[in-house]
């Protein structure tokens, strides 16, 4: 069996900054990811990210994720990395299964940071399975890693971050949008991404939602309605809408196996979205030596997926006896940008949601 | 309403803007209306014209005086939401973000639209360049009449 | 005034059925390698950096599995290897998630009825 002084699952932002943050710091690192491309969402997005220039404020999502990937090749001891390494196992007794392309390894590791990410939301209405159907990410994976537009007549549903992001992506790509539709009575996510679609005259439809979509091997059309404030739908008021593709950005929730599997202690946090796994400050869960960071812990943003992955692979160094040499400098900076990050409005339900995860632990 | 449907009363977009009487150089608005965790806008500028602080969540602030109308910020902007102004005779210049295809040309005559997307007339497209840092994003310079200030923010190419 | 969406030319031509984008305004996609395989027999092109779900997609091949009971058309959904919903039948091989499978070239991928049975 082969033996990994740390394991990172996952090449996303956390990851990517998890192992960049242990192998500084001397540990040897191998990431696992199961796509064939590092970056993990990142490499699809092309709108230019928030937060400050610590977090890589003003640069395109797909940049960041080169930068991150870069950041791995540290002079002496640069991380290792598998791709379409799937990993499918992670045992109390230190051992991961890992599918790498057509091989099955076991492993045995001393530490682990587990950031597998998330994955999308359902929203269920009637024949909500036809072909063209599709998550946001898919959308963009299929616009922007591989050039295919999705359809020819988008409808968005779903005006959070993502929905109002996407949508704006699909024009850029030449794909109409037809409407983003929101069965609350607000856009949920920044006001800026919504008034970018305004100015081009896409309709926002608040308290409105998607009865049924109908076609034969694939979704024609779909039909909408209003919602009153009990989010019903209101009779009389269906409206039939065609389109070639439905865009479904409901959100997303962590996801929770590995963690579980693990034996590390989880909770339910409505505010992080879904199953999390309770983590002290130094993001350890409940297993000693099994760290987490990104949406895996919470849904967030990618610019606290890039900071809690910076910390958890500090926290991993320290556990293997090999402390980054700046560790109490940079923790203390890495935990500030966090606080910052969260203290704004958008940020109350994630700070919410981290004070029911967070539990004090000897770190 | 900004809520409903991302569009900002005449009210707030007037909120943003700096005294007319300054707008003989072109100066920046600034329509971020929402606290979110964003500052480029403010590490970006060369002039030091505009103040978030220690809290990114914080609104932007612009010093008007200290505004260049450079543009910087125009294409630096995560959120598309800074356009630069100024007043020139019997029009108004702005300085607008641009993404998409086609790219127009300079001299071109496109179709000024409002914050709704609704058609103002014609606007003459006057200069196209490269935003500064801004890694893809074309910087518009574009020419409407003036009384079209507080409604102008974008174009779109004529048929 | 026409609709934004109508006057942008985006993927540089405006016939209806080409899914492939040519020009953008932030990607650059290079042409890259035409790669040959088969769908439910028929010869199909994709290029190199597709997955086999990205080629078929823009190949106009959206149903890519059957429900076990219902025999509904299924595509994919998420795309990135979580839900199962683009399962089909690879060289033989079942229950291949096409979404995070790279195409490679004279692949014969056909539709995915049922539960996968590997023979």
């Amino acid at each position: 069996m082969k033996d990994v002084e740390l394991l990172v699952v996952g090449g996303g932002p956390a990851g990517l900054s998890a192992a960049a943050s242990a192998a500084e710091a001397g540990v040897n690192v191998l990431l696992c990811d199961r796509s064939f491309r590092l970056g993990g969402q990142l490499i699809k997005q092309t709108h230019k990210f928030f937060g400050s220039e610590k977090q890589h404020a003003k640069t395109r999502g797909f940049r960041i994720a080169a930068e991150l990937e870069a950041s791995l090749a540290v002079p002496g001891n640069p991380a290792e990395t598998w791709t379409e390494a799937t990993v499918v196992g992670l045992y109390p007794d230190r051992v991961a299964g890992v599918l790498h392309r057509d091989r099955y390894e076991k492993m045995r590791f001393r530490a682990c940071v587990l950031c597998p990410g998330a994955g999308e939301r359902y929203l269920a209405f009637e024949n909500n399975d036809l072909p063209g159907i599709v998550g946001a990410g898919a959308v963009q994976t299929l616009m922007n890693v591989h050039g295919v537009l999705p359809g020819k007549k988008v409808v968005m549903v779903g005006s959070g971050n993502i929905g109002l992001i996407v949508a704006y992506q699909l024009l850029q790509a030449g794909v109409r949008v037809e409407a983003v539709l929101e069965a609350s009575p607000k856009i949920g996510g920044y006001k800026v991404h919504a008034a970018k679609l305004a100015r081009l005259g896409i309709p926002i439809r608040t308290q409105t939602s998607v009865l049924r979509a109908e076609g034969s091997d694939h979704v024609e059309r779909v039909v909408v309605s209003a919602l009153d404030s009990a989010w019903n739908p209101v009779p009389g008021t269906e409206e039939t809408i065609e389109c070639d593709a439905v865009c479904v950005a409901v959100g997303l929730t962590p996801l929770h196996q590995l963690a579980a599997m693990a034996g590390a202690e989880m909770k339910y946090v409505p505010e992080l979205g879904g199953m999390v796994p309770l983590l002290d400050s130094a993001r350890e869960t409940s297993v000693p030596g099994l760290f987490c960071a990104g949406d895996a812990s919470g849904i967030e943003e990618a610019s606290a997926a890039i900071v809690g992955g910076r910390l958890a692979g500090l926290s991993a160094a320290r556990y293997l006896g090999k402390p980054h040499p700046e560790d109490s400098r940079l923790r203390e900076d890495l935990t500030t940008q966090l606080r910052i990050l969260r203290s704004g409005p958008f940020g109350a339900k994630i700070r919410a949601g981290a004070a029911k995860a967070e539990v004090e632990r000897h770190a | 309403m900004l809520e409903k449907n991302g569009i900002p009363t005449p009210e707030q977009v007037k909120s943003v803007f700096p005294p007319e009487a300054l707008l003989v150089r072109a100066k920046a608005v600034l329509e971020c209306y929402e606290e979110i965790p964003c500052n480029p806008c403010e590490t970006n500028c060369p002039a030091g014209a505009i103040h978030i602080g220690e809290d990114i969540n914080a609104r932007p602030v612009l010093d008007a005086k200290k505004c260049t109308g450079c543009g910087i910020c125009v294409g630096v902007c995560p959120g598309l939401a800074i356009l630069t102004v100024s007043l020139k005779g019997e029009d108004a210049v702005f300085q607008i973000p641009w993404e998409f295809l086609p790219v127009p040309k300079e001299g071109d005559v496109w179709i000024g639209t409002d914050r709704a997307g609704r058609p103002l007339g014609d606007a003459k497209i006057l200069r196209v360049r490269d935003a500064k840092g801004g890694d893809r994003t074309r910087i518009l310079t574009v020419s409407l009449p003036r009384q079209h200030l507080y409604d102008f923010v974008t174009v779109r190419c004529p048929e | 005034m026409k609709a934004f969406y109508d006057i942008i030319t985006l993927n540089g031509t405006r016939e209806d059925d080409n899914l492939r984008i040519e020009r953008h305004p932030i990607l650059d996609f290079p042409e890259t390698k035409t790669l040959r395989f088969t769908f439910e027999g028929r010869p199909v092109e994709g290029r190199e950096g597709d997955t086999v779900a990205s080629a078929l997609h823009a190949a106009g091949v959206w149903k890519l599995s059957e429900s076990q009971k219902l025999h509904r058309p299924r595509g994919f959904y998420c795309a990135i290897g979580n839900c199962s919903s683009c399962h089909m039948v690879v060289d033989g091989i079942p229950n291949v998630k096409t979404c995070i499978t790279p195409l490679r070239a004279g692949m014969d991928v056909r539709i995915q009825a049922g539960k996968g049975v590997l023979k």
